[in-house]
């Protein structure tokens, strides 16, 4: 059900953004941003082992009217944020996890690619289809 | 420029190629593209064409004239006959045969092979293309194929038919030809790779190139069999689609460059391609014979040839067949066939088939076809081809594939279940490993599906990979009720396995005993405090089990699982949901059997007196009542509990029972400890369980005590639907004592739980030694419990949180509708 995926670099510009098509996508871009201070925010609140995966799951960042925002933050500082309508019944947690999770293995892939130079805009087709089933499933 | 001076023949031959290149018929300059696609035709290097163009001065003239492209004719034969370029031998050279000129199949070879084959009779190719055949052979090439003269008759037959289109032939072998000079970039570049790799066997190229012809012929021939004898030339279209993706790199000629794109055209290609690649072919892996057109049917299938080209190729980076080469040299190694990297970045992600970043031999075929292929043209596909996939370790791929993927994916959730057990479940671990592998393959299932929903439904003993448990499961909720709870799991599953079940528990059943608080007699002593960690799992455990029952019996989702956590014991009885007191019964037989037996074990299980812990809020009151007064019986020995069980099972009505346990309890509270278990048992699940909470402390501490708190747990039994289930107030086995602080710990929400319980508390009697640690233990968890009422108190808001938010929007929408109906 997620209307925006993005990816941010550890730089926190972003790799990758891609809104379900609405007018007004723009919000979705200015969402992410924002999201990013909660980002950073948790990311320092958490100090303890960084390799617990339930760490790298950061939960909703923040709900507003329409939507909530979650986020996900791999080990090489790589952010991923989530944009659901919360129109639609509320994602379950372990839904959102699994969002992730599957983000995350479509992100190594993409990583894998020698041909692909960390800190370029992703352009796999794999992980474009990956993030367009997440779109999609929602509306 | 010197002077040129050709042979009759070359004369005519080198005029007829004029006029062909001549498109816009001025007779005075040839066309430059179809100049440049001649010379591609020619299977000469980039670099050898350039240097001719260079040479005859067309580069100078900026076009090309008509000396200049004789001069260039020349050169290219010089060229194909291996000598060096030079403009002093334009003239020196003696008895130079005519260049050849290779085309793809269609009209245009026909063309040419009119051209080469018929110096003498006139047949011009325009004219008699269709009575020409390219005839390689004929040139002087004698070592190539023979045979191929004899066949390339038959051909010769053929192409007649089609000399009246001939004019479309050259039309169409000019496609080809032009496409090149559309997309010349990518064909120097592959050819080029192969001339770095090939360094050596450049200058075979050349003399190759005759040879070449010949190849080319048979190759001809055979592609026009198979085309179902159809006039080669006419055709084109169809039929070779298997030769088109014969593309090999190591082709001088940048075949590729007939890269229309659309498949018809691509069959031109592909027989420039392939009568390109046979010269290659015959450089590189000397099979010289004529491929016929493997595969057909299908376009993406690898020739032997092919194959055996790269299996060289894949040699020279990584000498062992059966190694892998690391992406950065196969990077290099793609790269130089200059495309772009956006492509071959595609290519990657289609070859490699186990997404490891190093390509075994299958895979650096696979990747090295489409590159060839996208070299000639084809567009990528968007999966890789049937026929690519690696077929060295197929299956195991295709297994592997998933399961690594599968296992990244869930690698997570293992860790994440397992993390959620481990704090809460020290020792049961021991029990875990195994459920968590099981999980972990669960999950593995699950997360293919992308189902998160496969997570709660399974269930094994304790749902650890019940996402939502996740949450909950670190709540190492020892609290009796879970002790029940464990009992009452075990008793499930003893039914259905015993060892699982049983073993945790069994393994814990000092734990249990302590948190149960089972007054189970022989049993009640335990409790060290590992026996606490153990019960900490066991009651996780419990938890899970609960959480699933608490699932079904709660009406709302996520509160009764996050309850769960909190309210970790009170054992749910799964199969009796409805039953809070099942687990009493469980408890009794447990009991029963513990007693009878005189194992602490069973005792353990028997749930000393169950105080549910906490009641979930789902919990009916009624198991809370039971539990209470179990709890108050369970101050007494077992047996009561035995009694008190079965008042427990009807959960509604037992609410009212209170009253009865109370006094029950009062006068039990001796032997009420194993009646405390089977309150807590029934009072798991139940939120009544806080009242077992007090209830059990009661019986810890002792009679009087008990009695109170039975009392006032009686009174919150009412309440106890709200509270989690107090927590410790199980382990009345251990010792009363510990039993005490972790029911003052615990702290059931339910304040007046534990008021009681604090009441108490203070009068039951410490034995030292033991409650030490019991108490630690005790402190300990309530402490956990503490952390999980807190997160289920903040995850509660949340979810309170969003069913407003909710709430809002259907409100706003039901708003926006109503205008309408007003309408």
């Amino acid at each position: 059900m997620a209307v925006c995926i993005a990816v941010i670099a550890k730089e926190n510009y972003p790799l990758y953004i891609r809104s379900v098509p609405t007018q007004n996508e723009l919000k979705f871009h200015y969402t992410v941003h924002t999201s990013l201070d909660v980002v950073e925010e948790k990311i320092s609140a958490v100090g303890k082992s960084l390799g617990d995966q339930r760490e790298l799951y950061l939960g909703l960042l923040y709900p507003t009217e329409d939507y909530k925002v979650y986020g996900y933050v791999t080990n090489s500082k790589v952010k991923f944020v989530i944009v659901v309508d919360s129109s639609n019944t509320s994602l379950r947690d372990n839904e959102i996890r699994s969002m992730f999770r599957k983000l995350h293995n479509s992100f190594t892939d993409v990583m894998c690619n020698p041909f692909h130079t960390p800190g370029n805009p992703i352009q796999s087709k794999a992980f474009d289809e990956v993030v367009s089933g997440m779109l999609a499933q929602s509306t | 420029m010197e002077s040129l001076t050709l042979s009759d023949v070359e004369q005519k031959y080198y005029s007829d190629l004029f006029v062909y290149c001549d498109t816009d018929n001025t007779k005075k300059v040839a066309s430059y593209g179809r100049v440049l696609d001649l010379f591609r035709a020619a299977q000469l290097p980039s670099e050898v064409v350039i240097q001719i163009t260079e040479l005859c001065g067309a580069t100078r003239l900026g076009h090309f004239g008509r000396s200049q492209f004789y001069i260039a004719l020349k050169l290219i034969a010089i060229a194909q006959s291996g000598l060096p370029l030079r403009v002093e031998s334009l003239n020196s050279v003696k008895d130079l045969p005519l260049p050849r000129f290779v085309v793809g199949k269609n009209e245009a070879e026909a063309r040419h092979v009119a051209l080469y084959q018929d110096p003498d009779s006139q047949g011009l190719y325009p004219a008699s293309a269709a009575a020409l055949i390219p005839r390689p052979p004929g040139r002087g090439h004698p070592n190539k194929k023979v045979p191929p003269s004899a066949s390339a008759h038959p051909l010769h037959e053929a192409v007649q038919p089609t000399a009246p289109s001939v004019e479309t032939q050259q039309a169409e072998p000019t496609s080809p030809v032009v496409s090149p000079h559309q997309s010349p970039p990518s064909s120097p570049p592959s050819w080029r790779k192969h001339k770095r790799q090939h360094s050596g066997g450049n200058a075979d190229r050349q003399p190759v190139a005759a040879p070449t012809g010949v190849v080319w012929t048979q190759f001809r021939e055979q592609q026009t069999a198979p085309v179902s004898g159809d006039g080669l030339w006419s055709s084109h279209s169809p039929p070779l689609p298997g030769q088109e993706s014969w593309v090999s790199f190591t082709a001088d000629t940048p075949p590729s460059s007939t890269v229309p794109g659309a498949h018809p055209s691509s069959v031109q290609e592909s027989t420039t391609i392939r009568t390109t690649m046979a010269p290659a072919a015959a450089a590189a892996t000397t099979t010289e014979v004529q491929r016929q057109s493997s595969g057909y049917d299908d376009p993406w299938k690898i020739t032997d040839e092919q194959r055996q080209y790269y299996i060289n190729q894949f040699k020279t980076i990584q000498p062992d067949l059966t190694g892998f080469i690391p992406g950065s040299a196969a990077k290099e190694f793609f790269t130089k066939s200059k495309l772009p990297i956006l492509e071959l970045s595609h290519i990657w992600e289609l070859s490699d088939f186990d997404k490891d970043g190093a390509l075994t031999l299958d895979e650096f075929c696979a990747a090295f076809h489409l590159v060839v292929a996208r070299k000639n043209g084809y567009d990528l596909p968007e999966k890789l081809p049937e026929s690519l996939m690696p077929k060295l370790i197929d299956l195991d791929d295709s297994a592997e594939v998933p399961e690594p993927t599968a296992d990244v994916g869930f690698s997570a959730s293992p860790a994440e279940v397992t993390p959620n057990k481990s704090p809460s479940m020290p020792s049961l671990n021991q029990a875990w490993p195994e459920m968590n592998q099981s999980n972990e393959q669960w999950e593995t299932f699950s997360e293919r599906s992308s189902s998160s929903q496969t997570l709660t439904q399974f269930d094994s003993n304790i749902a650890p990979a019940d996402p939502d448990t996740a949450i909950v499961h670190p709540v190492p909720i020892r609290m009796t009720p879970s002790k029940i709870h464990m009992q009452e799991m075990e008793l499930k599953r003893t039914s259905s396995d015993h060892n699982h079940p049983t073993s945790p528990i069994l393994a814990k059943p000092p734990e249990v005993s302590e948190e149960v608080k089972l007054p189970v007699p022989a049993t009640m002593k335990f409790v060290p405090a590992n026996a606490v960690g153990d019960g900490y799992s066991s009651s996780d455990s419990f938890t899970s089990d609960q959480e699933p029952v608490a699932r079904q019996r709660s009406q709302s989702g996520a509160s009764p699982e996050a309850l769960k956590v909190v309210a970790p014991p009170p054992p749910p009885p799964r199969p009796h949901p409805s039953h809070s007191r099942s687990s009493s019964l469980d408890m009794n037989r447990n009991f029963a059997a513990a007693s009878a037996a005189g194992q602490p074990q069973p005792a353990a299980i028997a749930f000393p007196p169950a105080v549910p812990p906490r009641p979930l809020p789902t919990q009916s009151s009624v198991p809370h009542a039971g539990q209470r007064a179990e709890a108050e019986g369970a101050t007494g020995a077992g047996a009561p509990l035995t009694t008190t069980s079965p008042q427990q099972i009807p959960q509604q009505p037992n609410f009212a029972d209170f009253s009865h346990f109370q006094a029950f309890a009062a006068s039990e509270q001796p032997s009420s400890l194993p009646e405390v278990d089977k309150h807590s048992d029934p009072g798991q699940g139940d939120k009544s369980s806080d009242g077992a909470g007090p209830l059990r402390t009661v019986k810890s501490d002792g009679q009087a005590d008990e009695r109170t708190t039975t009392a006032g747990h009686s009174t919150k039994g009412s309440s106890g639907p709200l509270a989690p289930p107090p927590k410790p107030i199980r382990r009345r086995l251990k010792s009363e004592d510990e039993l005490r602080p972790e029911d003052e710990q615990h702290g059931p929400q339910k304040s007046n739980i534990i008021a009681a319980a604090m009441a108490t508390q203070p009068s039951i009697p410490r034995s030292v030694g033991k409650d030490k640690k019991a108490i630690q233990a005790s402190i300990r968890r309530n402490k956990e419990t503490n952390t999980v009422l807190a997160r289920l108190n903040s995850e509660l808001q949340q979810q309170l949180k969003d069913l407003l938010e909710e709430r809002i929007s259907l409100e706003v929408q039901l708003e926006q509708l109503r205008p309408f109906s007003h309408l």
